[in-house]
């Protein structure tokens, strides 16, 4: 059923759609989760939520016919961690015992994820690191390098041209990502407290 | 930088927050939401919610709570309990929980860490490993259903083979609980962390024996653990989050404040 809402999840098939969810309604925002199409296009603000694998988030982008819409949005769109990632080129993923594997993504950020460089240090990385450098976006208005996120992944896009705040963990890497309407956080704002909620409302104020 | 992370642990009981000494003797602490959302507040990490009687009697954990925790906890939390299957994952994800963390239905099913791992990715999937110092044998065993008394057994693992294992199978974290030290407050098990460090490749998070702040600051230095966990100092106010942070910050430790 197509519903006129102003922020819509889309809804990707994965696993994290409810911790967004809440996150937008302690916010006080009304918020929806949806795969209609009609109702993501005339949406105000679209988020791109996502953990877990590329492979899988594609293939259910795929089969609910996501894939032309999510890539033909006008208005803001904002991807969470596995979502920034599905906003890029394409994947290089690999599951434990098997070979490596490249996914296309939504070709939206021209760049590619790869595992993640850390040098030795252990992966996933996960827990909470601070950024390292921010663009001046409204959506990082407020948001100083040096506030901690919470980061979850072994993946990850490098710095490029559409870096907006960078991390570091072994190497540099992207924590978001902003092509015109398009912003990815590799990070979860949904679950990095009080910075990540100024993230969540600046993006819905924008 | 990366910090270390500190995550109360609150243990499950028919919808009751409760803590034991040595995995025994439960006494109920207090509501499980309003104690997540303390935490959260108070600065916490990371949460970890175990129903320990679910893996014990074939139950799943009762499902509503993890909602409500997600509703009003900004951070992370993680919850363990009963979960032996790709559709008990996903009933815990989907309703807002970041990661599950399997313990007895790994060891009776290894292959569920990998299944658990392909679909839903190596960062929820946490293996919670009750490891125990067998005097008489002078190794460091695996024991399994230690929510039930009655249950409680001894595995064929030895604990630093299980690690080695579980990370061959995908799992994305790892919490010891080193049984001799639980609840007694006594310091956390470094010689055992020590060696698990040398095993785990992934996030090691140390659980058990916690006491007082300089038991947090010597797990970090001297076991290099990603994460500590603890309960009863938490939950009876021996130990305060703040204080502890900025003294561990002092310490030179990388600590989010």
């Amino acid at each position: 059923m197509t519903e006129n809402v102003s922020n819509v999840i889309i809804d990707t098939g994965c696993a994290n759609l409810s911790s967004v969810l809440f996150a937008i309604k302690r916010l006080g925002y009304d918020v929806i989760i949806s795969d209609d199409i009609a109702t993501i296009q005339t949406a105000k603000k679209v988020i791109l939520p996502g953990v877990g694998n590329a492979k899988h988030a594609m293939k259910n982008i795929e089969e609910k016919g996501l894939v032309e819409c999510i890539q033909g949005l006008k208005q803001p769109v904002l991807g969470f961690c596995l979502g920034m990632q599905l906003m890029c080129s394409d994947s290089l993923e690999s599951t434990v015992g098997q070979d490596s594997e490249l996914i296309n993504c939504l070709d939206l950020i021209p760049t590619s994820v790869k595992p993640l460089a850390s040098k030795g240090l252990r992966l996933p990385h996960m827990g909470w690191n601070t950024l390292t450098s921010i663009i001046d976006h409204p959506v990082f208005a407020n948001v100083n390098v040096g506030d901690y996120f919470y980061f979850v992944h072994s993946f990850a896009a490098p710095i490029n041209e559409f870096t907006a705040a960078s991390c570091d963990y072994g190497s540099e890497f992207s924590a978001a990502v902003v092509r015109e309407n398009f912003i990815g956080c590799q990070f979860h704002p949904e679950r990095s407290g009080v910075n990540g909620s100024k993230i969540i409302k600046n993006f819905l104020e924008m | 930088m990366l910090a270390k992370r500190i995550i109360p642990c609150l243990d499950v009981r028919d919808g009751k927050v409760v803590k034991g000494v040595k995995f025994r003797n439960h006494e109920i602490i207090g509501d499980i939401v309003p104690l997540a959302e303390k935490y959260a507040q108070a600065g916490a990490d990371e949460l970890v919610f175990y129903d320990i009687t679910a893996s014990s009697d074939g139950r799943v954990v009762d499902k509503s709570w993890v909602s409500r925790i997600a509703e009003v906890i900004d951070i992370p939390f993680c919850v363990a309990g009963g979960i032996k299957s790709e559709q008990d994952a996903k009933d815990i994800l989907m309703m807002g929980a970041d990661k599950i963390s399997i313990n007895s239905p790994a060891l009776q099913d290894p292959s569920l860490i990998a299944r658990l791992a392909d679909h839903f990715g190596i960062q929820c999937v946490v293996v919670g490993i009750d490891s125990y110092f067998d005097k008489e044998t002078n190794h460091y065993q695996v024991y399994q259903f230690t929510g039930d008394e009655k249950r409680t057994q001894k595995t064929q693992w030895q604990t630093f083979d299980w690690i080695e294992k579980v990370q061959s199978l995908g799992a994305g974290e790892i919490v010891l609980n080193c049984m001799n030290q639980d609840g007694v407050r006594q310091g956390y098990d470094i010689k055992q962390l020590t060696q698990a460090r040398k095993a785990a490749n992934i996030p090691l998070i140390a659980s058990g024996g916690a006491g007082e702040i300089s038991h947090f600051t010597e797990v970090f230095k001297q076991a290099d653990v990603d994460g500590a966990l603890a309960a009863s100092v938490f939950h009876k106010g021996i130990i305060d989050m703040s204080e502890l942070k900025q003294t561990l910050k002092a310490a030179n430790i990388e600590i989010r404040i």
